[in-house]
């Protein structure tokens, strides 16, 4: 099973441009806890291509936080090396955009003044501010609520009041850690449609972290497979479907039925392996 | 059921503090004599007295004077030197077993020292309160900036954000808390200052007035100068308090909120 790593280069959408935009070459990351190393991921060669979006999936500690952080400049790779554009990361990679893990909204700040962060770092005038946070606390279902803080909404809102936060900066690659966990079905699969659409629009690249399969195939143009800890690449699945498909009626369509049932099925080893 | 636990304890309040005070009166001469104990209503005469002809007013307002000057004297320079401090790590390790040599002496050992230094106007006694309230908000605001977390200082330097939008954006926002419990721990302290020093010498002042009262064995004036005093604590605890409310809003929605977990 293991090993079939990310080789080929096949441009799917036919596109000339095959140098990716975020390329991991043989990437390993070990953390020291009390003295002891504890190897998170290793051996990771992937490369992102520019305007697709990748999903990530995987037991859960296998590391793929750590690589969005990574990828992001937080952190340095123990081996290999994280290039952007063709150049190693630096410590904060301004050109990526981070929804992280939990949300680190300033409790300080209420919704409207926590979204518009990025857009008075940018320098705009206070006008144009306000006008963009209200529509983008439309678009992720806030209206209403920019004068709670954020310690009065509840898991899913303080979600979409990030969500809101990274949209509002308008970076080209947006990395994503589960953002839509704590979402209601409903309001998650507007959210992945608002997502595509944007990304389709604006050509946007995406790395999302996510533990729900489905969602993995549904907003994916290809999807990662890791192993359990120490995280390694178990396998890149290409998604065959369109990148203008319907996500409201993907329930319906053969090939996302099958493309579900084999990530199922190549995840379902590891389930019984935990047992 | 919120209003009526608390018009309730309210009530009690009230039975409590008369419970004390008649005791207080009743137990003048009897179980004690009227000499050492006073008794409440010679001091409520004797307060009113003050009130009126404005002797509690005059001695009063240079108290407040020396507190709030040195109050915010010392509160400022502590916040800036704090700030200062607490991002310039090499500084701060340099100074710390020094700073806290320092901060470990009792501050009112100072007093004879600024006596010599300052004489015995007002400006000593501003000077010592400054110097007592200065540590404890330095302090404070010290390890609030340290403590600020650096993953939210992170997330905005993915933003682009530079040196000055990181001190504003979250540093100082996050300090805050911080800063305003040295400020509120420095009110007290900062009327100590304030007495110490005009028991220590002056001709003016709360601190006189008790000085003055206990010189002529007068323990009904003593009692007043005191009730003066706590007057004027409670009031300088409410003003820090309204102004903390002002200034971190999101506390005040986090203590009024329902607790849910
Ligand atoms: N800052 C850190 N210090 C020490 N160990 C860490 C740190 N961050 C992550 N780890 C370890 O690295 C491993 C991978 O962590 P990571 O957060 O990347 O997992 P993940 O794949 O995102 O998991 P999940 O799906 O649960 O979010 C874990 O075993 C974790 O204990
Ligand atoms: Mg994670």
């Amino acid at each position: 099973m293991r090993g079939r790593e990310e080789d080929n280069m096949t441009d799917r959408d036919g596109s000339s441009d095959t140098t990716p935009l975020i390329e991991f070459r043989g990437v390993g990351k070990r953390f020291m806890v009390k003295g002891e190393p504890l190897q998170a991921v290793q051996d990771i060669d992937l490369k992102v291509r520019e305007g697709e979006i990748l999903t990530l999936v995987g037991p859960s500690g296998c590391g793929k936080s750590t690589l969005l952080n990574m990828a992001a400049g937080l952190f340095e790779a123990t081996a290999g090396e994280v290039i952007y554009r063709g150049a190693p990361v630096q410590p904060y990679n301004h050109a990526v955009g981070y929804m992280t893990q939990s949300d680190h909204l300033l409790p300080w700040r209420d919704v409207a003044g926590n979204i518009a962060i990025p857009l008075e770092i940018k320098g705009l005038p206070k006008g144009e501010i306000d006008a963009r946070v209200e529509t983008l606390m439309e678009t992720v279902g806030l209206s209403g609520f920019g004068r709670s803080y954020p310690n009065q909404l509840s898991g899913g809102m303080r979600k979409r009041c990030a969500l809101a936060r990274l949209l509002a900066y308008d970076p080209e690659t947006l990395l994503m850690d589960e953002p839509f966990a704590a979402l209601d079905a409903m309001l998650r699969m507007r959210m992945q449609i608002e997502i595509r659409t944007l990304c389709r629009q604006l050509g946007k690249t995406v790395m999302f972290v996510t533990h729900d399969l489905d969602e993995a195939v549904a907003i994916g143009d290809r999807c990662v497979v890791f192993t359990g800890r120490p995280g390694t690449i178990d396998r890149v699945v290409d998604v065959p479907l369109p990148p203008d498909r319907d996500i409201l009626q993907l329930r319906k369509d053969r090939a996302y039925q099958e493309i579900t049932a084999t990530l199922w099925d190549v995840l379902a080893p590891a389930v019984a392996m935990e047992e | 059921m919120e209003e009526l636990s608390r018009t309730r304890v309210w009530v009690l309040r009230g039975l409590f503090l008369a419970f004390v005070l008649i005791s207080w009166e009743l137990s003048s001469g009897r179980l004690a004599s009227e000499f050492f104990i006073s008794r409440p209503t010679a001091i409520a005469a004797m307060f009113w007295d003050w009130v009126v002809s404005g002797k509690i007013f005059y001695h009063g307002a240079i108290t407040l004077l020396e507190a709030v000057a040195g109050f915010l004297l010392g509160g400022l320079i502590g916040m800036i030197i704090g700030v200062w401090l607490g991002r310039a790590e090499l500084v701060a390790e340099v100074l710390d077993p020094f700073i806290m040599m320092f901060y470990s002496l009792p501050k009112v050992a100072l007093a004879p020292l600024f006596v010599l230094w300052f004489g015995i106007g007002i400006d000593m006694k501003i000077l010592l309160t400054a110097t007592i309230v200065f540590f404890l908000v330095f302090l404070n605001t010290y390890t609030g900036v340290r403590a600020v977390s650096r993953e939210q200082i992170a997330i905005l330097r993915l933003m682009g954000a530079n040196e000055r939008h990181v001190l504003f954006k979250v540093v100082l926002p996050s300090a805050v808390t911080w800063v305003f419990t040295g400020l509120r721990l420095s009110v007290p302290y900062a009327l100590i200052g304030a007495i110490v020093g005009e028991l220590i010498a002056s001709n003016r002042g709360l601190g006189y007035l008790l000085a003055d009262s206990a010189g002529q064995f007068d323990t009904t004036g003593v009692f007043t100068a005191l009730i003066g005093i706590m007057i004027m604590a409670f009031c300088l605890n409410a003003a820090v308090k309204l102004l903390e409310i002002k200034a971190m809003p999101w506390r005040e929605t986090n203590s009024k909120r329902e607790m849910s977990i």
